[in-house]
């Protein structure tokens, strides 16, 4: 089996570190141009340096790291309890949050990402706008541009903080205080929208596999969109700000009609097919574009005090 | 509008209150939204109506004690810091 980045790779950790449990689809390496390679290849070699590099550190007869044996013994109780605490605290809190499904968010790599930022802005000239899956489980963004994301909102969330920083200096209205408010108010006003997405999809009984995730991934995609208005009102002035508020605005809302239309609109069940399905579907369409008017709305009411 | 996360916490506090102290027979049943008024509807279509009487009901019958707990937090909080 071929293996190029054998070199490089930190072969300590993979000595003592058992190899991780995430699915080896998420997280090989589709940067490069290199043929996605058999992910199985990366772990042989930590199995294969098990045996010569632990012999330095483990000496057969007493020459070991600390020469006290107690201090020695000390050293892996303390390691194996903080081991156990480790798991407990992964096991805790992967009750409230499940960690996997979260992984599978943040598995992306720069190719998808200048795909999804310049569809974000220019989505008008996409053709296939169906989430691909591979036996019953979505694909990740890396394999998939139109799976939705939560590296590029939490990213995009980050820089409008900043950049309401940087707009507010220039106008010599800066101080910590309101940097702290305004990333408050922008994160309130996503947590408020997925609430009330998810309060009418049940109230509605859409069965769709939308799960709060991709809601908050959706929702955040709107960072974007903030960023590029208010960068383009601190360039080119009032105008440029609004010109980009309606360029912005219409491509976020052709992008989110179109990528709930699949989710949300084509769920129907396979027997409401006569009667009763003609309110269910004019409600849905209801959601999905009131979902993509109110973006432009809060798009301008948490930009527009940033540019005078 | 500049809102903090506390001032969410409180807004959706105030919601949650609103909906546990809809009284059921006195209040719900008179208009018609008791929880014997929602048995019926079998199929997979159970509409708007009937979603809204089975949340509310969960709502009062789950948040009925953590709700306690957190008025109380909430109440005290504000004493303190006004």
């Amino acid at each position: 089996m071929d293996l190029p980045h054998h070199g490089y790779r930190p072969t300590k950790t993979r000595a003592r570190a058992p190899p991780p449990s995430a699915d080896p689809l998420l997280f090989e390496d589709t940067s490069s141009s290199q043929p996605a390679m058999n992910s199985q290849g990366y772990y042989t070699p930590g199995y294969n340096m098990a045996a010569p590099v632990g012999g330095p550190q483990t000496d057969p007869a007493g020459n070991n790291l600390f020469a006290d044996p107690m201090a020695n013994a000390a050293m892996m109780y303390g390691s194996s309890l903080a081991n156990q605490g480790k798991d407990m605290v992964n096991k805790e809190i992967s009750r409230f949050m499940p960690m996997n499904k979260l992984k599978y968010f943040f598995a992306v790599d720069t190719r998808y990402v200048v795909k999804k930022l310049m569809l974000l802005m220019f989505p008008y000239t996409h053709q296939d706008w169906e989430v691909r899956y591979h036996r019953d489980t979505p694909l990740t963004p890396r394999h998939d541009v139109n799976a939705p994301d939560l590296y590029i909102p939490t990213m995009a969330f980050i820089t409008y903080i900043l950049l309401a920083g940087m707009a507010l200096g220039i106008q010599q209205r800066f101080s910590p205080e309101v940097l702290g408010l305004c990333a408050s108010t922008a994160l309130v006003w996503v947590i408020i929208e997925v609430l009330v997405m998810l309060l009418s999809l049940y109230l509605l009984t859409v069965h769709t596999d939308l799960s709060t995730f991709d809601l908050l991934a959706y929702s955040g995609y709107k960072y974007v969109a903030m960023i590029l208005t208010v960068l383009s009102g601190l360039l080119f002035g009032s105008d440029g700000y609004f010109v980009a508020l309606a360029w912005s605005s219409c491509a976020l809302m052709f992008f989110i009609v179109r990528s709930l239309k699949m989710k949300i609109l084509s769920s129907l069940s396979s027997d409401s097919m006569g009667a009763g399905a003609s309110a269910k579907p004019r409600l849905r369409l209801y959601i999905t574009v009131a979902t993509a008017a109110f973006q432009p709305i809060i798009i301008y009411w948490l930009t527009s005090h940033l540019v005078r | 509008m500049a809102f903090t996360l506390y001032s969410l916490i409180q807004a959706a506090l105030l919601c949650v209150n609103a909906v546990a102290v809809l009284h059921e027979e006195r209040f719900l049943s008179k208009i018609g939204w008791g929880v014997d008024q929602s048995v019926g509807g079998f199929g997979d279509e159970p509409g708007v109506k009937v979603q809204v009487m089975n949340l509310i009901r969960s709502v009062r019958t789950v948040m009925r004690v953590p709700l306690i707990a957190v008025n109380s937090v909430c109440i005290v909080l504000l004493l303190l810091f006004g």
